[in-house]
């Protein structure tokens, strides 16, 4: 019986982890693509050719060519570069922001916690998507600037479940007898309270990414993104949208890549949570 | 439950504010002026920003813009001559209503079913199948949805229209790309609370008592797995407006997010201050209603034991 019952076990770990497993393995091979494709590629992202344009798949041509003979493939793999560093930029920088504000909140407590909070409500209340929008209209169509967008209410979510932790953590006696010991404030708090906390934070800022890739692929496919001749994979999907009666491969290829990479964050995400 | 009400109302008071505001200075500082692309004079282009009190500093001119708020007045188009805000906003609500409703009310149902099903199913190729598809579903972006749908049965198979708002079948396709991912996520929330709901003790007692499953289910269940549900409403309701952007314009329906798409397009910049101030609005007060009903359900809260 209790045999059984390992194995059972044994087998439901490795269940458990499939999910995860399969996540990081589709992300690693998606940003080795976008990563190594642009470097080796003979075409470069914007360099046009009026002789190919318009092309089906082809061995030179590998996903094709636009109606300006730009080599899809590498122009792909390039606008998931761009989703990548927008995706994980303003989750490393949403991440900070939240662990900061959302253990100060938790930890101080009393006035500072109030204000914090109320911040947070209010910047909460209000669309973000309509924030980014105004600022990528403001501060010209960038990286920088979608980055600067999603990062203004991002980082409320990760302050709320820190700052939950920090509450429940703070009071328990690991943090007495630490204190006791003669540690200080910062000490406790990253050496004791958010290495307990981890768990939950890194499972809320893995779902974070897909949300800031989805944020930066609509406000490219509005007409508000990235600039040409740069191109993310929102960008590609707009481009190609108007031939898309015609040549609807161009948008095929673009749209899988996308869903593929929100995938394999999603896959990510969920085995840390049910590991968690 | 007064206490709770008036900080809930304070907090939406204040992000308001903060929306006008923040919306108001970031629409003054976009590049360019909006008359720069006629081919006019200096001349004429100082007697158009006259008319459009432009010629002002902009401290008044917020000052005269809040002040035209609460009259209801969100200023004029900057390039369709003669036209208020306000009445774009009239002629283009009821369409995003009418779409954003149908789309709330098909992720509810079939969200609300998948959930329960995925809960309560005996089998796991039904859990794991649902589970797969909520994945899937939750990981396309709106816009993806639209365009294949469109392609699909509008370009391809030619069974539905793709374009405008004719009958009722021209619904579909936009209500489909709508309320895929509010679906998912409804599932999912619905899937989760449920399973908690039903380890309850009074799950057991309700079936020692001799009530059928769907009594249970009916009387009992849902009422606690819906608040989770119900809380979930804010951000629909902010899906979906922002989401009607991109599913209006690719299906050509005179909504809101068609005209916010279009005035994004022309650099129409009182125009995407008006709507940005009313769709911030509109989700606002969604959020602040929800909290409040969400509050009023759970009894403790409501008598004041809880705070």
């Amino acid at each position: 019986m209790r045999r059984l019952k390992s194995i059972y076990r044994k087998k439901n770990i490795i269940k458990k982890n499939k999910t995860l497993t399969f996540g990081i393995v589709l992300l690693c091979v998606l940003v080795l693509l976008s990563v190594f494709v642009p470097f080796f590629s003979p075409h470069s992202y914007s360099g046009q050719n009026a002789l190919v344009r318009n092309m089906g798949s082809s061995a030179l041509h590998w996903f094709g060519t636009d109606k300006f003979g730009r080599d899809i493939f590498v122009r792909v793999w390039y606008g998931t570069r761009i989703s990548l560093i927008v995706g994980l930029g303003s989750a490393a920088i949403c991440g900070v922001a939240g662990i900061l504000i959302g253990s100060a909140a938790g930890y101080r407590g009393g006035m500072a916690d109030m204000i914090l909070m109320r911040a947070a409500d209010i910047l909460d209340a209000i669309p973000s998507l309509l924030y980014v929008i105004l600022i990528t209209l403001t501060f010209g169509a960038n990286v920088g600037s979608i980055l600067t967008g999603i990062c203004i209410s991002g980082w409320t979510k990760i302050a709320r479940v820190v700052r939950g932790e920090v509450m429940r953590l703070k009071n328990l006696e690991f943090c007495d007898a630490s204190r006791l010991a003669g540690a200080g404030n910062v000490r406790i708090l990253f050496c004791h309270l958010l290495p307990n906390a981890s768990g939950q934070i890194i499972v809320n800022l893995v779902f974070f990414v897909p949300q800031a890739i989805f944020t930066e692929a609509f406000l490219s496919f509005v007409g508000v993104g990235i600039a040409a001749p740069q191109a993310s994979l929102g960008t590609l999907i707009s481009e190609a949208r108007s031939q898309m009666q015609v040549y609807p491969y161009q948008m095929i290829y673009p749209v899988m890549v996308l869903c593929l990479l929100i995938l394999s964050l999603n896959l990510i995400g969920t085995g840390l949570e049910k590991r968690a | 439950m007064l206490k709770y009400m008036g900080k809930r109302i304070l907090i939406g008071i204040v992000s308001m504010f903060v929306l006008v505001t923040a919306a108001f200075f970031l629409t003054r500082q976009m590049p360019g002026s909006p008359f720069q692309t006629a081919n006019v004079s200096d001349k004429v282009l100082e007697q158009l920003e006259e008319a459009y009190g432009l010629d002002e500093p902009v401290p008044v001119q917020y000052q005269k813009y809040i002040t035209g708020l609460f009259k209801g007045n969100l200023g004029m188009s900057f390039k369709k001559s003669g036209v208020t805000v306000a009445e774009v906003i009239k002629r283009a609500w009821p369409v995003t209503v009418k779409l954003g409703g149908l789309a709330v009310l098909v992720s509810l149902v079939f969200g609300s079913l998948l959930g329960i099903w995925q809960a309560s199913s005996r089998f796991s190729g039904v859990k794991n199948t649902i589970w797969c598809g909520t994945l899937l579903g939750s990981g396309i972006p709106n816009f993806v949805v639209a365009l294949l749908l469109a392609l699909i049965f509008g370009v391809r198979l030619h069974l539905l229209p793709i374009t405008g708002l004719g009958g009722w079948k021209n619904y579909i396709l936009p209500v489909i790309s709508l309320s895929l991912y509010p679906t998912c996520v409804i599932t999912r929330i619905m899937n989760n609370a449920f399973r908690e709901e039903m380890k309850k003790d009074y799950v057991i007692l309700a079936k020692a008592k001799g009530l059928t499953w769907a009594q249970i289910v009916m009387t009992h269940i849902l009422k606690n797995a819906g608040i989770p549900v119900l809380n979930y409403a804010g951000p629909a309701a902010a899906f979906l407006l922002t989401g009607s952007f991109v599913v209006e314009s690719i299906f050509t329906i005179p909504g809101l997010g068609r005209e916010f798409v279009n005035s994004i397009a022309n650099r129409d910049y009182t125009l995407i201050l008006g709507l940005t101030i009313f769709m911030g609005a509109v989700v606002i007060i969604i959020n602040l209603l929800v909290d409040l009903l969400c509050a009023w359900m759970n009894p403790r809260v409501r008598k004041g034991i809880l705070e």
